[in-house]
């Protein structure tokens, strides 16, 4: 298939509707307008319905009662707009809907700025909302996978009834590329008797509810998620090894930063230092045996975190190593992008050199 | 033997929850008749609140959502934008659900003029946390969190929501019912049977607000607390249709 060029947020837009979305609830925020006005376009002309809420708190709970229908559906924020629609979120993964969320991150805390940042990726990973749930989160690197993962976040999300969330850094968003349109391996996926679709008089009612009063069987629905959450783990894990073999500085990024420690690995590499990457493509589930798998290997010497934050992942890369090998960090919060001479320069620092 | 009368179809076999007194056995039983009557009940889908009637899906007979706290308008919208033409939606919910933490989602529901029907019950009290004020609470009407009863220079006069949402061009019909009676509560069943009508003719959003009683956090007796609801909400609270767009002007 020949490739086309197209703009992230909207390459975003186009896969759910390729995917078979024909429903999005929003709200404007930059920087992932592009993705509800293309909707705004598209949607009408096959039947859809794109509508644009009050807030976003209003926007996640339309998609929690079209969801509840069955249908396919899907919503996008960036960072401050996400914060809002946690609300929804924890109430779509109690009552066990699918629906893809899209968070095009923003620099944070509070309205911080427009500009590309991985300040959200513990609410993403931890949860933003209330009570133990989890639901996938796929990080795209390029705008090809972007438009990927969107079509197979909503297989995933029938396959689990859970909500899954695309979260990419606002560059991603708004940045072009070349990209082919091609289907995701085609999953069996479950039938939907669950949905509210009116009981035609020829079943008992459906009811879409994260209620239950009685505690026993609180606890009995949190048991059965973390069995589903489990599975999760187990079969939806993903990520990419770069170069990983024998390497001395192995980098952990994902997203836009993991585009950086390429350019940082070529660097290196003209230097003779050897540096490698693993890059989640997952962040729930987390990576973690791949990555200390690789970790392990004698010839790494310092596993070096890069992120657009503080530091966020770099958590989740300590649990993975247990303490077994030292972890150094990189990251720019607040919409500012190290260069590669600069994840360079701190990966020859944590080998000492 | 002659059946003179039987428990709706609308309604389950659930036994309700509600308090000797509470008016929301009443509102469903009206709900639920009127959903049967129609022949509408196989393409129906409700959304219960956060509040008393919070396990209102356990007792209508139909698909149901439980919505988040306010949310109700939000979840009515997305089924109602995605199901099946002919397919009836309602929300039922309180007043510290729709006129305080879901204010932004009905005023904006009716704005659009979202082709469901919303049954407000208003007993100007929160009632399933224990009786904490309402934005529905009358001046210097008492509540656990207004024990020196609400002051108007501190929370301001109650909200009328019938009125309020009356103003909006998608609004098709708004008005306000009690149940104290039976002259009233036939009226009420009028004015529930019309919104519903009047959606199935996709004519805009309706409104039905029913001023209810909660003895128990009232404080009264079931009986005493029909004549507090008759002496005081009433002349704050008006009956009366605030907007029918089928009525000849």
């Amino acid at each position: 298939m020949e490739k086309e060029l197209w703009k992230g947020n909207e390459a975003i837009a186009e896969a759910a509707i390729r995917a078979g979305c024909k429903y999005f609830f929003g709200y404007p925020i930059t920087p992932q307008n592009e993705i509800p006005e293309y909707l705004s376009a598209h949607l009408p002309k096959i039947g859809g319905c794109f509508l644009q809420a009050e807030s976003e708190v209003a926007a996640i709970n339309m998609v929690y009662g079209a969801a509840g229908c069955g249908v396919r559906v899907m919503t996008s924020s960036s960072s401050p707009g996400i914060s809002l629609k946690q609300e929804g979120i924890t109430y779509m993964c109690g009552a066990e809907l699918p629906a893809v969320i899209i968070n095009m991150m923003r620099g944070g805390p509070g309205l911080g700025t427009i500009q590309p940042a991985q300040g959200d990726y513990y609410q993403a990973t931890r949860g933003g909302g209330n009570g133990d749930y989890r639901h996938l989160v796929f990080a795209p690197a390029t705008i090809q996978e972007a438009a990927d993962y969107v079509q197979i976040a909503f297989d995933v999300a029938e396959q689990y009834r859970n909500p899954v969330m695309i979260l990419a850094d606002g560059m991603i968003g708004q940045m072009m590329e070349a990209i082919e349109w091609r289907e995701p391996e085609k999953r069996e996926l479950p039938a939907k008797p669950w949905a509210t679709t009116g009981t035609k008089g020829q079943r008992e009612p459906n009811v879409i509810n994260s209620l239950y009063i009685d505690p026993n069987l609180c606890a009995v629905h949190n048991e059965r998620l973390a069995t589903k959450y489990k599975a999760m783990e187990e079969n939806e894990t993903r990520w990419e090894e770069v170069n990983t073999e024998d390497c001395e500085i192995l980098f952990v990024a994902y997203g836009t930063p993991s585009r950086i420690a390429k350019a940082a690995i070529q660097l290196l590499e003209k230097e003779g230092i050897k540096a490698g990457m693993l890059r989640p493509i997952t962040l729930w589930p987390f990576p973690g045996e791949a990555l200390k798998k690789i970790a392990m290997q004698d010839s790494v010497k310092a596993v070096v975190d890069v992120e657009l934050s503080m530091g966020q992942m770099i958590d989740d890369v300590k649990i993975a190593l247990e303490g077994c090998r030292p972890v150094s960090f990189i990251g720019k919060a607040g919409g500012v992008v190290p260069t590669p001479y600069e994840v360079a320069a701190a990966a020859k620092a944590a080998i000492g050199r | 033997m002659a059946i003179v009368y039987e428990k709706s179809k609308g309604l389950t076999d659930a036994e309700l929850h509600y308090c000797p007194g509470c008016t929301h056995g009443i509102v469903h039983k009206l709900v639920a008749e009127t959903l049967d009557e129609m022949g509408v009940l196989g393409n129906t889908i409700g959304v219960a609140p956060v509040g008393c009637s919070v396990f209102a899906y356990n007792y209508f007979n139909c698909d149901m959502h439980e919505a988040a706290h306010g949310r109700a308008p939000a979840v009515a919208t997305g089924i109602k934008r995605v199901s099946e033409p002919g397919t009836i939606v309602f929300t039922y919910q309180g007043d510290g659900d729709l006129a305080a933490i879901g204010t932004a989602e009905i005023i904006h529901a009716a704005m659009r003029g979202e082709k469901f029907t919303t049954i407000f019950i208003n007993n100007a009290i929160y009632g399933m946390t224990g009786g904490q004020m309402a934005p529905t609470t009358l001046v210097g009407q008492k509540a656990t969190t207004a024990p020196y009863g609400r002051q108007q220079d501190h929370y301001g006069a109650p909200i009328r929501m019938a009125e309020i949402i009356s103003t909006l061009e998608g609004c098709a019909y708004a008005s306000r019912v009690c149940v104290t009676d039976i002259g009233n509560l036939n009226k009420a069943k009028k004015a529930i049977q019309k919104a519903f009508r009047m959606q199935q003719e996709g004519k805009g959003f309706t409104f039905v607000e029913v001023l209810a009683c909660c003895p128990t956090n009232w404080g009264k007796t079931p009986a005493a607390s029909v004549e507090w609801l008759k002496e005081n909400m009433i002349p704050y609270y008006p009956l009366g249709v605030y907007k029918d767009i089928e009525e000849v002007k």
